[in-house]
């Protein structure tokens, strides 16, 4: 399959500080590929330079075919840029702002004003059109925003943490869009500190830190790789404050966790696990209401893989929205 | 080369519907200019003939450039300047529409300022069809200048302040108060680097006739360089900031 994006020994510098740490990569045409990491981990230093808004340092970038570097003009005819930032012109109307992008983007004259609104019908913001894009709501901005990078048709779309800051009825429907444009054929490439926005849709993410790839597979093969731990999630009727401790001292225990009014194991012999915590309820005299296994998630994985603070990364997401 | 051109005005359309009325647009392209000639004829009426060039020259440097400055500013500050970078348009081609958009705003600011002094206060355009070309060219060069400046701060607040410390000083060594030949030596000297000194000789030779220092056709020429001084430093400018 032909490569929509090849990228190799991908470096940037600011002065001394080392942003992005010789990457290298390739995007299939048609995937999904996702750049997965907290703040500062070179995400949207790497699409910046991809998209020719920022200058390669080191390292050799191939976009559509083209040459970062010497054909960054052809390379921005063929990609849609969505920044982390809803940043289209505030004083201009919805209708006017992307019938400005469609004029920069060199969609025919004849063909600019449907194409505009096709995207306002299909994102819906038609009986938008005439209202100024300062006063729409952040998500409505996002939307706009999203239309004006696929104006002019492209075959690849890069898209900076598209769901920042949005409730979850918006981020449902850009996810939805995400998917449908997916289907349709579109190279996408996604930033996110989300884990599960990357778990649902990506097909293959890279995890980013510090300006390097530390690992890059499909979710799936990711979540394989965390060393065959599973979950069992347990809750009790009745036991008291020392409930956690005795758990702890489970021959097959890994770690206990509170979890609501239950709480969560961890185990690599769940089958010996589970018997165990028979005998033990028996044995104290206490009840069990639920009892279910579950394999690591894309978080778990996440975190033993890279020894990334979860709660960090929670932290600053919180913070950005 | 067609389809840059093309790509410059839809940049200059753009501005023209997002910024010919904003604040600092109106205050110090209109406003400003506005009130020095009002200032002037309650002063001196008749004066005010005398000083037609010179007020003319300081309406397209104000007009033009404080456009341009203004809507690079607000754009760096709303982070929309990015837009017209992700298009596929060279970054000669983003700054030509930039500077495109102050150019027709200083033309209707200039065309204002011309009929207030030719009707209201009796001047005469000795040769209008070098007058206009004069403004053109003049609001041109203002107007890259402006982007130039704009995009030489490193905060975007800073652009007004910076393109208002070039422009005030220069709006009294340029010849549009007094005439250039009756600064001391080194004055003269300073002058000679200052684009609104050349607008200035050169509209006073086309509505008046004669010239204060300099010959027209230099005069003309060192319009032409300075313009071109300025593309080449705005250009210079953005590649900077890619970084």
């Amino acid at each position: 399959m032909a490569k929509a994006i090849e990228v190799d020994g991908l470096t940037k510098f600011y002065g001394d500080l080392l942003a992005v740490d010789h990457i290298s990569f390739a995007v299939e045409e048609g995937e999904l590929f996702g750049f997965l990491g907290p703040n500062g981990a070179g995400k949207t230093t790497t699409v910046r330079m991809l998209s020719g808004l920022t200058r390669i340092s080191e390292g050799q970038a191939r976009v559509g075919g083209f040459d970062v570097r010497r054909q960054t003009k052809e390379v921005k005819a063929h990609i849609g840029v969505v920044r982390d930032t809803s940043n289209l012109y505030l004083d201009l109307s919805v209708y006017d702002n992307l019938m400005f992008a469609a004029q920069i983007h060199g969609v025919p004259r004849h063909q600019r004003h449907k194409r505009v609104m096709e995207l306002l019908e299909m994102l819906g913001l038609a009986s938008r059109k005439g209202q100024r894009f300062a006063a729409l709501s952040r998500g409505l901005k996002r939307r706009l925003t999203i239309a004006a990078a696929l104006v002019h048709d492209p075959p690849i779309l890069f898209l900076d943490e598209p769901t920042l800051g949005l409730d979850v009825k918006s981020r449902r429907l850009m996810h939805r869009l995400i998917k449908e444009l997916h289907a349709k054929g579109t190279t996408i490439f996604l930033t996110t500190h989300y884990i599960e926005e990357a778990d649902r849709l990506c097909d293959r993410i890279a995890i980013v830190n510090h300006g390097r790839i530390l690992l890059a597979d499909t979710p799936e093969r990711i979540k394989r790789k965390a060393q065959g731990e599973q979950i069992v999630r347990v809750s009790f009727d009745g036991g008291g404050d020392e409930l956690p401790e005795q758990l702890r001292g489970l021959a097959h225990v890994d770690s206990v966790e509170a979890m609501g009014d239950g709480f969560e194991l961890r185990s690599e012999r769940v089958s010996e696990l589970l018997l165990e915590l028979a005998d033990f309820a028996r044995s104290h005299g206490l009840r069990i209401i639920s009892l279910n296994t579950a394999r690591p998630t894309l978080e778990d994985a996440f975190a033993q893989l890279t020894g990334i603070d979860l709660e960090l990364m929670r932290m600053e997401r919180k913070n950005a929205g | 080369m067609l389809d840059e051109l093309e790509k410059a005005w839809y940049i200059a359309l753009k501005d023209m519907k997002a910024y010919y009325f904003k604040p600092p647009t109106i205050s110090w392209g209109i406003l400003f200019p506005l009130a020095f000639a009002f200032a002037f004829s309650l002063r001196n009426p008749q004066g005010l003939r005398e000083l037609a060039p010179g007020l003319l020259a300081m309406s397209v440097l104000f007009g033009t450039s404080s456009m341009s400055v203004g809507s690079i500013m607000f754009e760096r500050r709303s982070q929309s300047f990015e837009q017209a970078l992700q298009a596929p348009i060279s970054l000669l081609g983003v700054v030509l529409g930039k500077a495109l958009g102050g150019l027709l705003f200083g033309m209707l600011v200039c065309a204002a300022m011309a009929l207030t002094v030719v009707v209201f206060f009796g001047a005469s355009i000795l040769r209008p069809a070098l007058a206009a070309l004069v403004l053109i060219l003049s609001s041109f060069l203002f107007s890259a200048f402006g982007v130039f400046l704009a995009l030489s701060v490193g905060r975007e607040f800073d652009a007004m302040i910076l393109a208002n410390s070039v422009r005030l000083p220069m709006l009294f060594l340029s010849g549009v108060f007094i005439p250039v030949s009756r600064f001391p030596a080194y004055l003269r000297v300073v002058a000679c680097f200052l684009p609104l000194t050349y607008t200035v000789d050169l509209l006073r030779h086309s509505l008046v006739g004669g010239y204060d220092l300099i010959p027209p056709l230099l005069s003309l020429l060192a319009i032409l360089a300075m313009t071109a001084a300025s593309l080449w430093g705005a250009v210079r400018m953005l590649e900077r900031k890619l970084g």
